[in-house]
Formats: structure tokens, C-alpha cells, sequence
């Protein structure tokens, strides 16, 4: 179908961007076929799975859902943001630690997630954590180890390095 | 599909009023419907593509007086965690607690879930059962004009609702519940997250010396529309509440529930599962 394009500046994890996007287009294909951003993944498309899940203005939403217009003037971070100079972030560093991961590919997802419940939660639980990941699937069924990893941030033991 | 030949995101609702004077244009909030349904054909865009969240003031919730106001633009983890809400209109709040995933309660409006107008929007019976109007505005003789319309008459059919094209749904509002109401919801489907409910009821009454009145019962997934059950609240107005009285709402279910056998569940197991949830609504209010 043919759309309007409309442009669009937002910043992507910490970075002023400003480009032309058709008005329909979702900001996970923005991200993944207009900046390169690979990291948030591509699963279902229909906001069931939460492979894609981004932080826009803080909150986590599921990118395949998001229309890339509605970046505009807004906060975006994704998996590639979380990395801080001294290395992996914390919750990246317990799903490696716990063997979190299997085929890998819900993971940046389940990490923006997680690291979303934990920030608004300090105190998490292990049975909220498993609410708040509800809309993360992982088709390993990995949840034991994904879930231990982020109890232990939660209790900062996960790997004396964070 | 049609092409789509301007996007709009206007700051002001008369702006946003005024570029849909003709009806043209595909209303754009959260996206969690839209998207999908676009994408799968199951839905076109029009003309213009009007984004309504960048309208200032259209996503406030107002829970302080008498009446409560919550602009249509307000997500659902926005109502979730609002404590004003959460102290006067509990049952609202506990309808968004099981609503679809965290992502997606961060990004879906509450005037999209209910302008969606599916037979199974789960904030549609809890905002049935404490009354709830909506208000459609459009612009009109060089003024923003408005309606309000009580969302048991809103809705028409499966995606169809009263709602002109050139309406726009700007807040849902009702009365401050008695310091007596009680709220109860529940809903269900194969697994708690991310569901399509399989059967929604709502309760709401005011409960004095173990007495109901003013008795509101809404189901979802149960017709085309969301609706009132009129059957159950007839037998449990000005009821005591006890055996004899959760017996005969629990039977008034079969009047006012038609379900039907779709891929989600047969009409059977969704005429089962209303009497069990107005039973086990009723055993709670009763608890307490």
C-alpha cells in the first residue's frame, strides 16, 4: 500500500535521529530495516510474544505494535542501549551468569522487560516477576533459568560484578 | 486498501476535531488494535491517519470529586496504577491488572479498548457496572460539540458502535460510587495473560445489612456487544443476599446470556462458565 511519508526526530538510545518514515510503518521495521538496529527481534508481529519489546519515554511496549510516527519527540532505548561502557548491564549480566538463555532470540526482549519490572520495583518477587513477564515467550521454555536471573538482580548476587 | 494521504498528531482537540469534519479519518492511540487489524486486511485506513495522543489533556483521570473523568487517551497501566481509582473503583482496577500483557497495557488506551467494540474488551463490564457514560465530541458549527451517551447503549454489534465517523471518543465518566458499592470482576481464558476473555462478568451493588441494591451485572464474550444482565440484576435487587437469591441469578443468566460456539469456546462451556462466575461474584460480595 502506498502511505504518506511524514519526518520524524526522537532520540534512540541517547542519540538525536531524524528521518522519513511512511506513516504506517511500525517502529520495530524503523528500527530493524531503516537504522540497522538488530537487536530487537522480530517474532510474532501482533504484540503476543514481546520479542520486541523497546522502552519508549521509559515504559516497555511491544515495537511491532508501535507506529514509528509516534516516536517523534520521544525517548527510545532498546536492547543495543542497555550496555554501559564498563560492560554488560546487570540484567544482561545474570541472564549470561544463569544460563538464561537457549536459542537466544526472546531474549532482548525479555531483558528490556525485565529490566522494566526490576526499575519500578526494587523489590520484586519472584511471582510478580512471572506477571510482569507474561508477554515475554520464550519457545525454549527457558522461564526457571530467566526467572532466576532476574531474582538474583533483584538480590544483587547474580555475579559480584554488578 | 485505500491510500492514505495525510497524517496528522495535533495538540489540540479542536485541531484533531476538525480533521475528522468529514469522516475520513482512521483514528490512531496506542496501535495494539490497529496495527494488527490493519495488517491482517481485517480493517482499512482511510483517508487521514489522526494521531490523538499528543492532544493535551485527553489522557488526565480526574478521581477527586463526585464525578469521575478519565480522558479516553489514558492507558490501561495508567488506570492500573492510579491510587484514586484504585480506592473508589476497584473493580476497574482489577479489570487492567488482568488486562493482556505489561506491554501492552503501557501503550493501549482505555477509549480504544472500548471504541474496538469487541463482545470481549475487558475494562467495558467493570465501567458497565459503575455506570459509566462516554463522551463523543465532533466539531459543529465552528464549536467543539459534545454527546454523552451511557455505554450500555453505545454499543451496536461486533465492532460497530453509535459513534458518528466524525465523533471522537474523548473520556469515560460516572458517578463517584458509594462509599457501600462493591466491585467484582473476573474473567477467563486458557492461560491469565494476553487472553481474549472467554467469559467476562462484572458485578457492582451497593450492600447494606447484607442487602443489594442498585445492582448492575455486566458480562463480556456472552453476544455481540458487551451488555447489562438485566435478568440477574432483577433477581438481586433489594435481595438479601443469600442461597436462595445467588440461586436465582445464577438460573436469570440463561436470559440474558446467548452465547455462541466460536474457535475460543462453545456456547455450552461459555453458558457454564457465566453461572459459575455470577456464583462465585456473589459468594465473594457475600464473604466480606
Amino acid at each position: 500500500m502506498m502511505s504518506v511519508e511524514t519526518e520524524i526526530r526522537f532520540k534512540l538510545n541517547g542519540r538525536e535521529v531524524c528521518l522519513k518514515v511512511p506513516v504506517t510503518m511500525k517502529t520495530l521495521t524503523m528500527l530493524r530495516d531503516k537504522l540497522g538496529m538488530t537487536g530487537t527481534k522480530y517474532a510474532c508481529g501482533e504484540g503476543e510474544c514481546g520479542a520486541c519489546t523497546i522502552r519508549i519515554d521509559g515504559k516497555t511496549v511491544n515495537s511491532c505494535l508501535m507506529y514509528a510516527v509516534d516516536c517523534d519527540g520521544r525517548e527510545l532505548v532498546t536492547i543495543e542501549g542497555l550496555r554501559t561502557p564498563e560492560g554488560l548491564h546487570p540484567m544482561q549480566q545474570a541472564f549470561v551468569d544463569h544460563g538464561a538463555i537457549q536459542c537466544g532470540f526472546c531474549m532482548p526482549g525479555m531483558i528490556m522487560q525485565a529490566d522494566y519490572l526490576v526499575e519500578n520495583n526494587p523489590k520484586l518477587t519472584r511471582e510478580e516477576a512471572q506477571r510482569g513477564l507474561e508477554g515475554n515467550l520464550c519457545r525454549c521454555t527457558g522461564y526457571t533459568k530467566v526467572l532466576d536471573a532476574v531474582e538474583a538482580v533483584v538480590e544483587k548476587k547474580c555475579c559480584g560484578r554488578c | 486498501m485505500q491510500e492514505i494521504t495525510t497524517y496528522l498528531a495535533p495538540s489540540r482537540l479542536d485541531a484533531a476535531l476538525q480533521a475528522m469534519v468529514d469522516g475520513d479519518a482512521t483514528v490512531l492511540c496506542g496501535g495494539t488494535d490497529l496495527a494488527p487489524q490493519t495488517e491482517s486486511g481485517a480493517r482499512l485506513y482511510t483517508a487521514k491517519l489522526l494521531n490523538i495522543r499528543r492532544i493535551e489533556g485527553l489522557g488526565d483521570i480526574d478521581a477527586g470529586g463526585d464525578k469521575v473523568r478519565i480522558g479516553a487517551v489514558a492507558t490501561i497501566n495508567e488506570i492500573r496504577r492510579h491510587p484514586a481509582l484504585a480506592a473508589i473503583a476497584p473493580v476497574l482496577v482489577e479489570a487492567a491488572e488482568h488486562f493482556a500483557s505489561d506491554q501492552i497495557r503501557n501503550a493501549a488506551s482505555v477509549g480504544g479498548n472500548i471504541c474496538n467494540a469487541s463482545p470481549a474488551g475487558d475494562m467495558i463490564p467493570p465501567l458497565l457496572v459503575l455506570g459509566a457514560s462516554v463522551e463523543l465530541a465532533c466539531w459543529r458549527g465552528d464549536a467543539v460539540q459534545t454527546r454523552r451517551i451511557p455505554l450500555d447503549q453505545f454499543f451496536l454489534s461486533p465492532g460497530k458502535t453509535v459513534k458518528l465517523p466524525e465523533e471522537l471518543l474523548t473520556a469515560i465518566v460516572f458517578d463517584r460510587p458509594a462509599a457501600d458499592f462493591v466491585g467484582k470482576f473476573r474473567k477467563s481464558g486458557p492461560r491469565p495473560a494476553l487472553e481474549i476473555s472467554t467469559v467476562s462478568v462484572a458485578l457492582g451493588a451497593r450492600v447494606a445489612d447484607g442487602r443489594l441494591s442498585d445492582v448492575r451485572v455486566a458480562m463480556g464474550s456472552v453476544a455481540p456487544t458487551p451488555l447489562r444482565a438485566r435478568h440477574v440484576e432483577a433477581a438481586l435487587e433489594g435481595k438479601p443476599l443469600d442461597a436462595a437469591s445467588i440461586a436465582a441469578a445464577v438460573t436469570a443468566t440463561a436470559e440474558d446470556a446467548k452465547p455462541i460456539d466460536d474457535v475460543r469456546a462453545s456456547a455450552w462451556y461459555r453458558g457454564h462458565l457465566v453461572r459459575v462466575f455470577v456464583e462465585e461474584v456473589l459468594n465473594d460480595v457475600r464473604g466480606n
